[in-house]
């Protein structure tokens, strides 16, 4: 299981890496119901970290408090030394957060969209012109940036809520469920997308529940299972550990059950 | 107070392009009421007049019994049918408004000098019959006064101790304060326009939002929730407002239309009339807005929140149906409640009525605390995860 250092010592890991978010026995109940029960981990400076679990695990539970939209019953988070609780604006403005909800506005142009957050997060008229030609470029959007995103495709909207929660050039980046109802093709596009987040530098946790999203992203992996962490490392640490031949064996196996796999 | 700013810019942006939005703002309300209101007007002018101008026709059952009060009605205009198989039947298929009956025993109780019976055969609950019916009993009554007077001076008596008491009318309304119409009609349009006019944006900002999935990524930016809220309510005010100043605008165009002249009165409402009426009339559309804002903030979806407007549009309707059941006079205390005291001022606004300058300052003071009172409550309401992500 998970060994528990003491927060400060997190941050500088044995090997030199440095840890950009720690979690330290979050909890969050609803009712009777505990959705997150003692979660620990810690995402590295750089790295990808998948949050990998059956639906209703409390992935997205976990995410939403730490974005700050959602205060813990218990446990600890500190991202980048700041702590939601306490500095939630601090965090929205340095977190990009692409939530599970990615609701555009269809009356609005992508690029109004887009352009609403930048300026929510007090970004000039002249920055904000700048960063979305960037985007436009990276996540292929020339096509469609100045139309109005009534009846875009899932890969479309996707985007634009790639690029709104990018606009204000966030280090450390949460996708809840990110390939969500993608086609191939943009499944593609949005993991050679994460891939170019991490060598540009960012770090980036996201939470899903297909095993080749981790299997092709993460370098490290977080399986959570009714509200707990299962287990956690490398795709190769889980394999070793669980003496499986494939990922899917050793999740299968760590959970200690099918649930939730088939969906 | 930047993100605030923001947020009303981006939603009067987004809902100028609205149809739905522009619709039920800005011309539902304005267009719609005001020409309800001429086409009721027309209706009722033309309807009163047509029925006084028409001639009566009138079945009359056992006619043989009393030739002279049918020469009577004849000469006073009335075209008598000949007696209907089942007159109750006819009155109440609606084929005639009105049929009188003349019993058996009516010439043998007239020959002794006794009541003799005439029966008026009708169904005053249809609002179309009343002017007839009341036309046939006006003619009975004044046959029988007619010919009590004959019998009063053949016996040598003076008709006129048969009246003690002379009624004369002295009216002392003017053309204006017979607006009386108007006076009940329009506080009640301008309330419920207020409401209109706020409703559809009150909705889309907030349960739409959450329908759409935008609510959740939204707060996720670093701008305080009561800015954000606020800036949305700024723009169902402004839009209520819209509708409110338009509606008015309409009303000033298309009144000198209105068959006004039919009524006895006099209806103009000139431009500085009509700013005042605004005036009176603007805390209301912020009232509205936070109140419908609240509400719908706890809706999970449009469809939701839909079904609780139903009923909160009853709300501007409250005080006007008083009034019109229960007309009181106007009271100090009455400008503390909201949409009460708007109700007395528009209406003392629309006679000339002189009105205190501190009733004005009572109803726009108290009914601002209380809108904006109601706006702190929906601005602090997103503080609460459970209604971000109820319906997610």
């Amino acid at each position: 299981m998970y060994d528990t250092h003491a927060p400060d010592t997190l941050f500088h890991l044995a090997d030199g890496a440095q840890s950009v978010i720690v979690v330290t026995d979050l909890r969050k109940f609803f009712g009777d119901v505990k959705a997150v029960n003692g979660i620990s981990f810690e995402a590295r400076d750089g790295e990808i970290t998948g949050l990998l679990g059956p639906n209703g695990a409390g992935k997205t539970t976990t995410l939403r408090m730490l974005y700050s939209l959602l205060p813990p019953d218990g446990g600890r988070i500190l991202i980048d030394g700041l702590d939601p609780t306490r500095d939630a604006m601090e965090i929205k403005r340095t977190l990009g957060v692409i939530p599970d909800s990615r609701g555009l506005y269809t009356r609005l142009t992508a690029r109004e969209n887009i352009a609403y957050y930048g300026e929510l997060h007090g970004m000039s008229g002249r920055q904000i012109e700048a960063r979305i030609a960037t985007l436009v470029d990276t996540l292929d959007m020339a096509d469609f940036i100045d139309r109005r995103t009534e009846g875009f495709s899932q890969g479309q909207r996707v985007k634009v809520a790639i690029a709104r929660a990018m606009i204000h050039e966030p280090q450390t980046v949460l996708m809840d469920e990110p390939s969500n109802g993608l086609d191939v093709m943009s499944t593609r596009a949005l993991r050679d997308y994460v891939r170019g987040l991490r060598r540009d530098g960012h770090s980036v946790v996201l939470s899903t529940h297909i095993m080749q999203e981790v299997a092709a992203l993460c370098d490290r992996i977080v399986i959570i299972a009714k509200g707990e962490v299962a287990a956690d490392g490398t795709a190769n640490e889980l394999l070793q550990r669980s003496g499986c031949d494939s990922l899917e064996d050793a999740f299968v196996k760590l959970i200690g059950s099918e649930e939730g796999l088939l969906a | 107070m930047k993100g605030l700013t923001i947020v009303f810019r981006k939603e009067v942006r987004e809902n100028v392009r609205d149809r739905r939005a522009l619709f039920n703002s800005l011309l539902l309300g304005p267009l719609l009421f005001p020409l309800l209101f001429v086409g009721m007007m027309w209706f009722l002018a033309s309807a009163e007049q047509e029925r006084a101008q028409q001639t009566l026709e009138l079945p009359v059952v056992g006619a043989h019994y009393a030739p002279s009060l049918i020469r009577y009605l004849e000469q006073q205009g009335v075209l008598i049918q000949p007696e209907p198989e089942n007159p109750e039947a006819m009155v109440r298929n609606q084929d005639t408004p009105v049929v009188i009956r003349i019993l058996p025993d009516y010439p043998e109780r007239w020959a002794e000098g006794l009541p003799a019976p005439v029966e008026v055969i009708m169904d005053p609950s249809r609002q179309e019959s009343n002017a007839a019916i009341r036309r046939v009993k006006g003619l009975l009554l004044g046959y029988g006064q007619q010919i009590g007077s004959l019998r009063l001076q053949l016996r040598g008596v003076s008709p006129q101790l048969a009246s003690p008491v002379m009624l004369r009318d002295v009216d002392l309304s003017t053309p204006k304060s017979r607006a009386i119409l108007a006076v009940i009609f329009l506080p009640y349009v301008l309330m419920i326009t207020a409401f209109t006019g706020a409703t559809h944006l009150a909705m889309d900002t907030t349960a739409g939002e959450k329908e759409r999935k935008s609510l959740e990524p939204l707060l996720i930016n670093p701008v305080p929730r009561w800015q954000i809220m606020t800036g949305k309510m700024l723009t169902t005010t402004v839009f209520a407002m819209a509708s409110l100043a338009l509606t008015l605008v309409s009303f000033r165009i298309v009144l000198p239309y209105m068959p006004v002249g039919a009524f006895g009165m006099d209806l103009t409402l000139g431009l500085h009339t009509l700013l005042k009426i605004l005036l009176v009339i603007s805390p209301v559309a912020i009232l509205a807005a936070a109140l419908l804002t609240l509400l719908a903030s706890f809706a999970k979806s449009y469809r939701e929140a839909q079904s609780y407007m139903g009923l909160v549009i009853l709300i501007p309707m409250i005080p006007s149906l008083i009034f019109m059941a229960n007309p009181v006079k106007a009271e100090v205390w009455m400008m503390i409640v909201p949409l009460f005291s708007q109700n007395i001022l528009i209406g003392e606004i629309i006679r000339e009525e002189a009105v205190g300058l501190s009733w004005y300052a009572l109803s726009v003071a108290s009914t601002l605390a209380i809108g904006l009172a109601l706006a702190v409550v929906a601005a602090t309401l997103y503080n609460r995860p459970r209604l971000i992500f109820s319906g997610s």
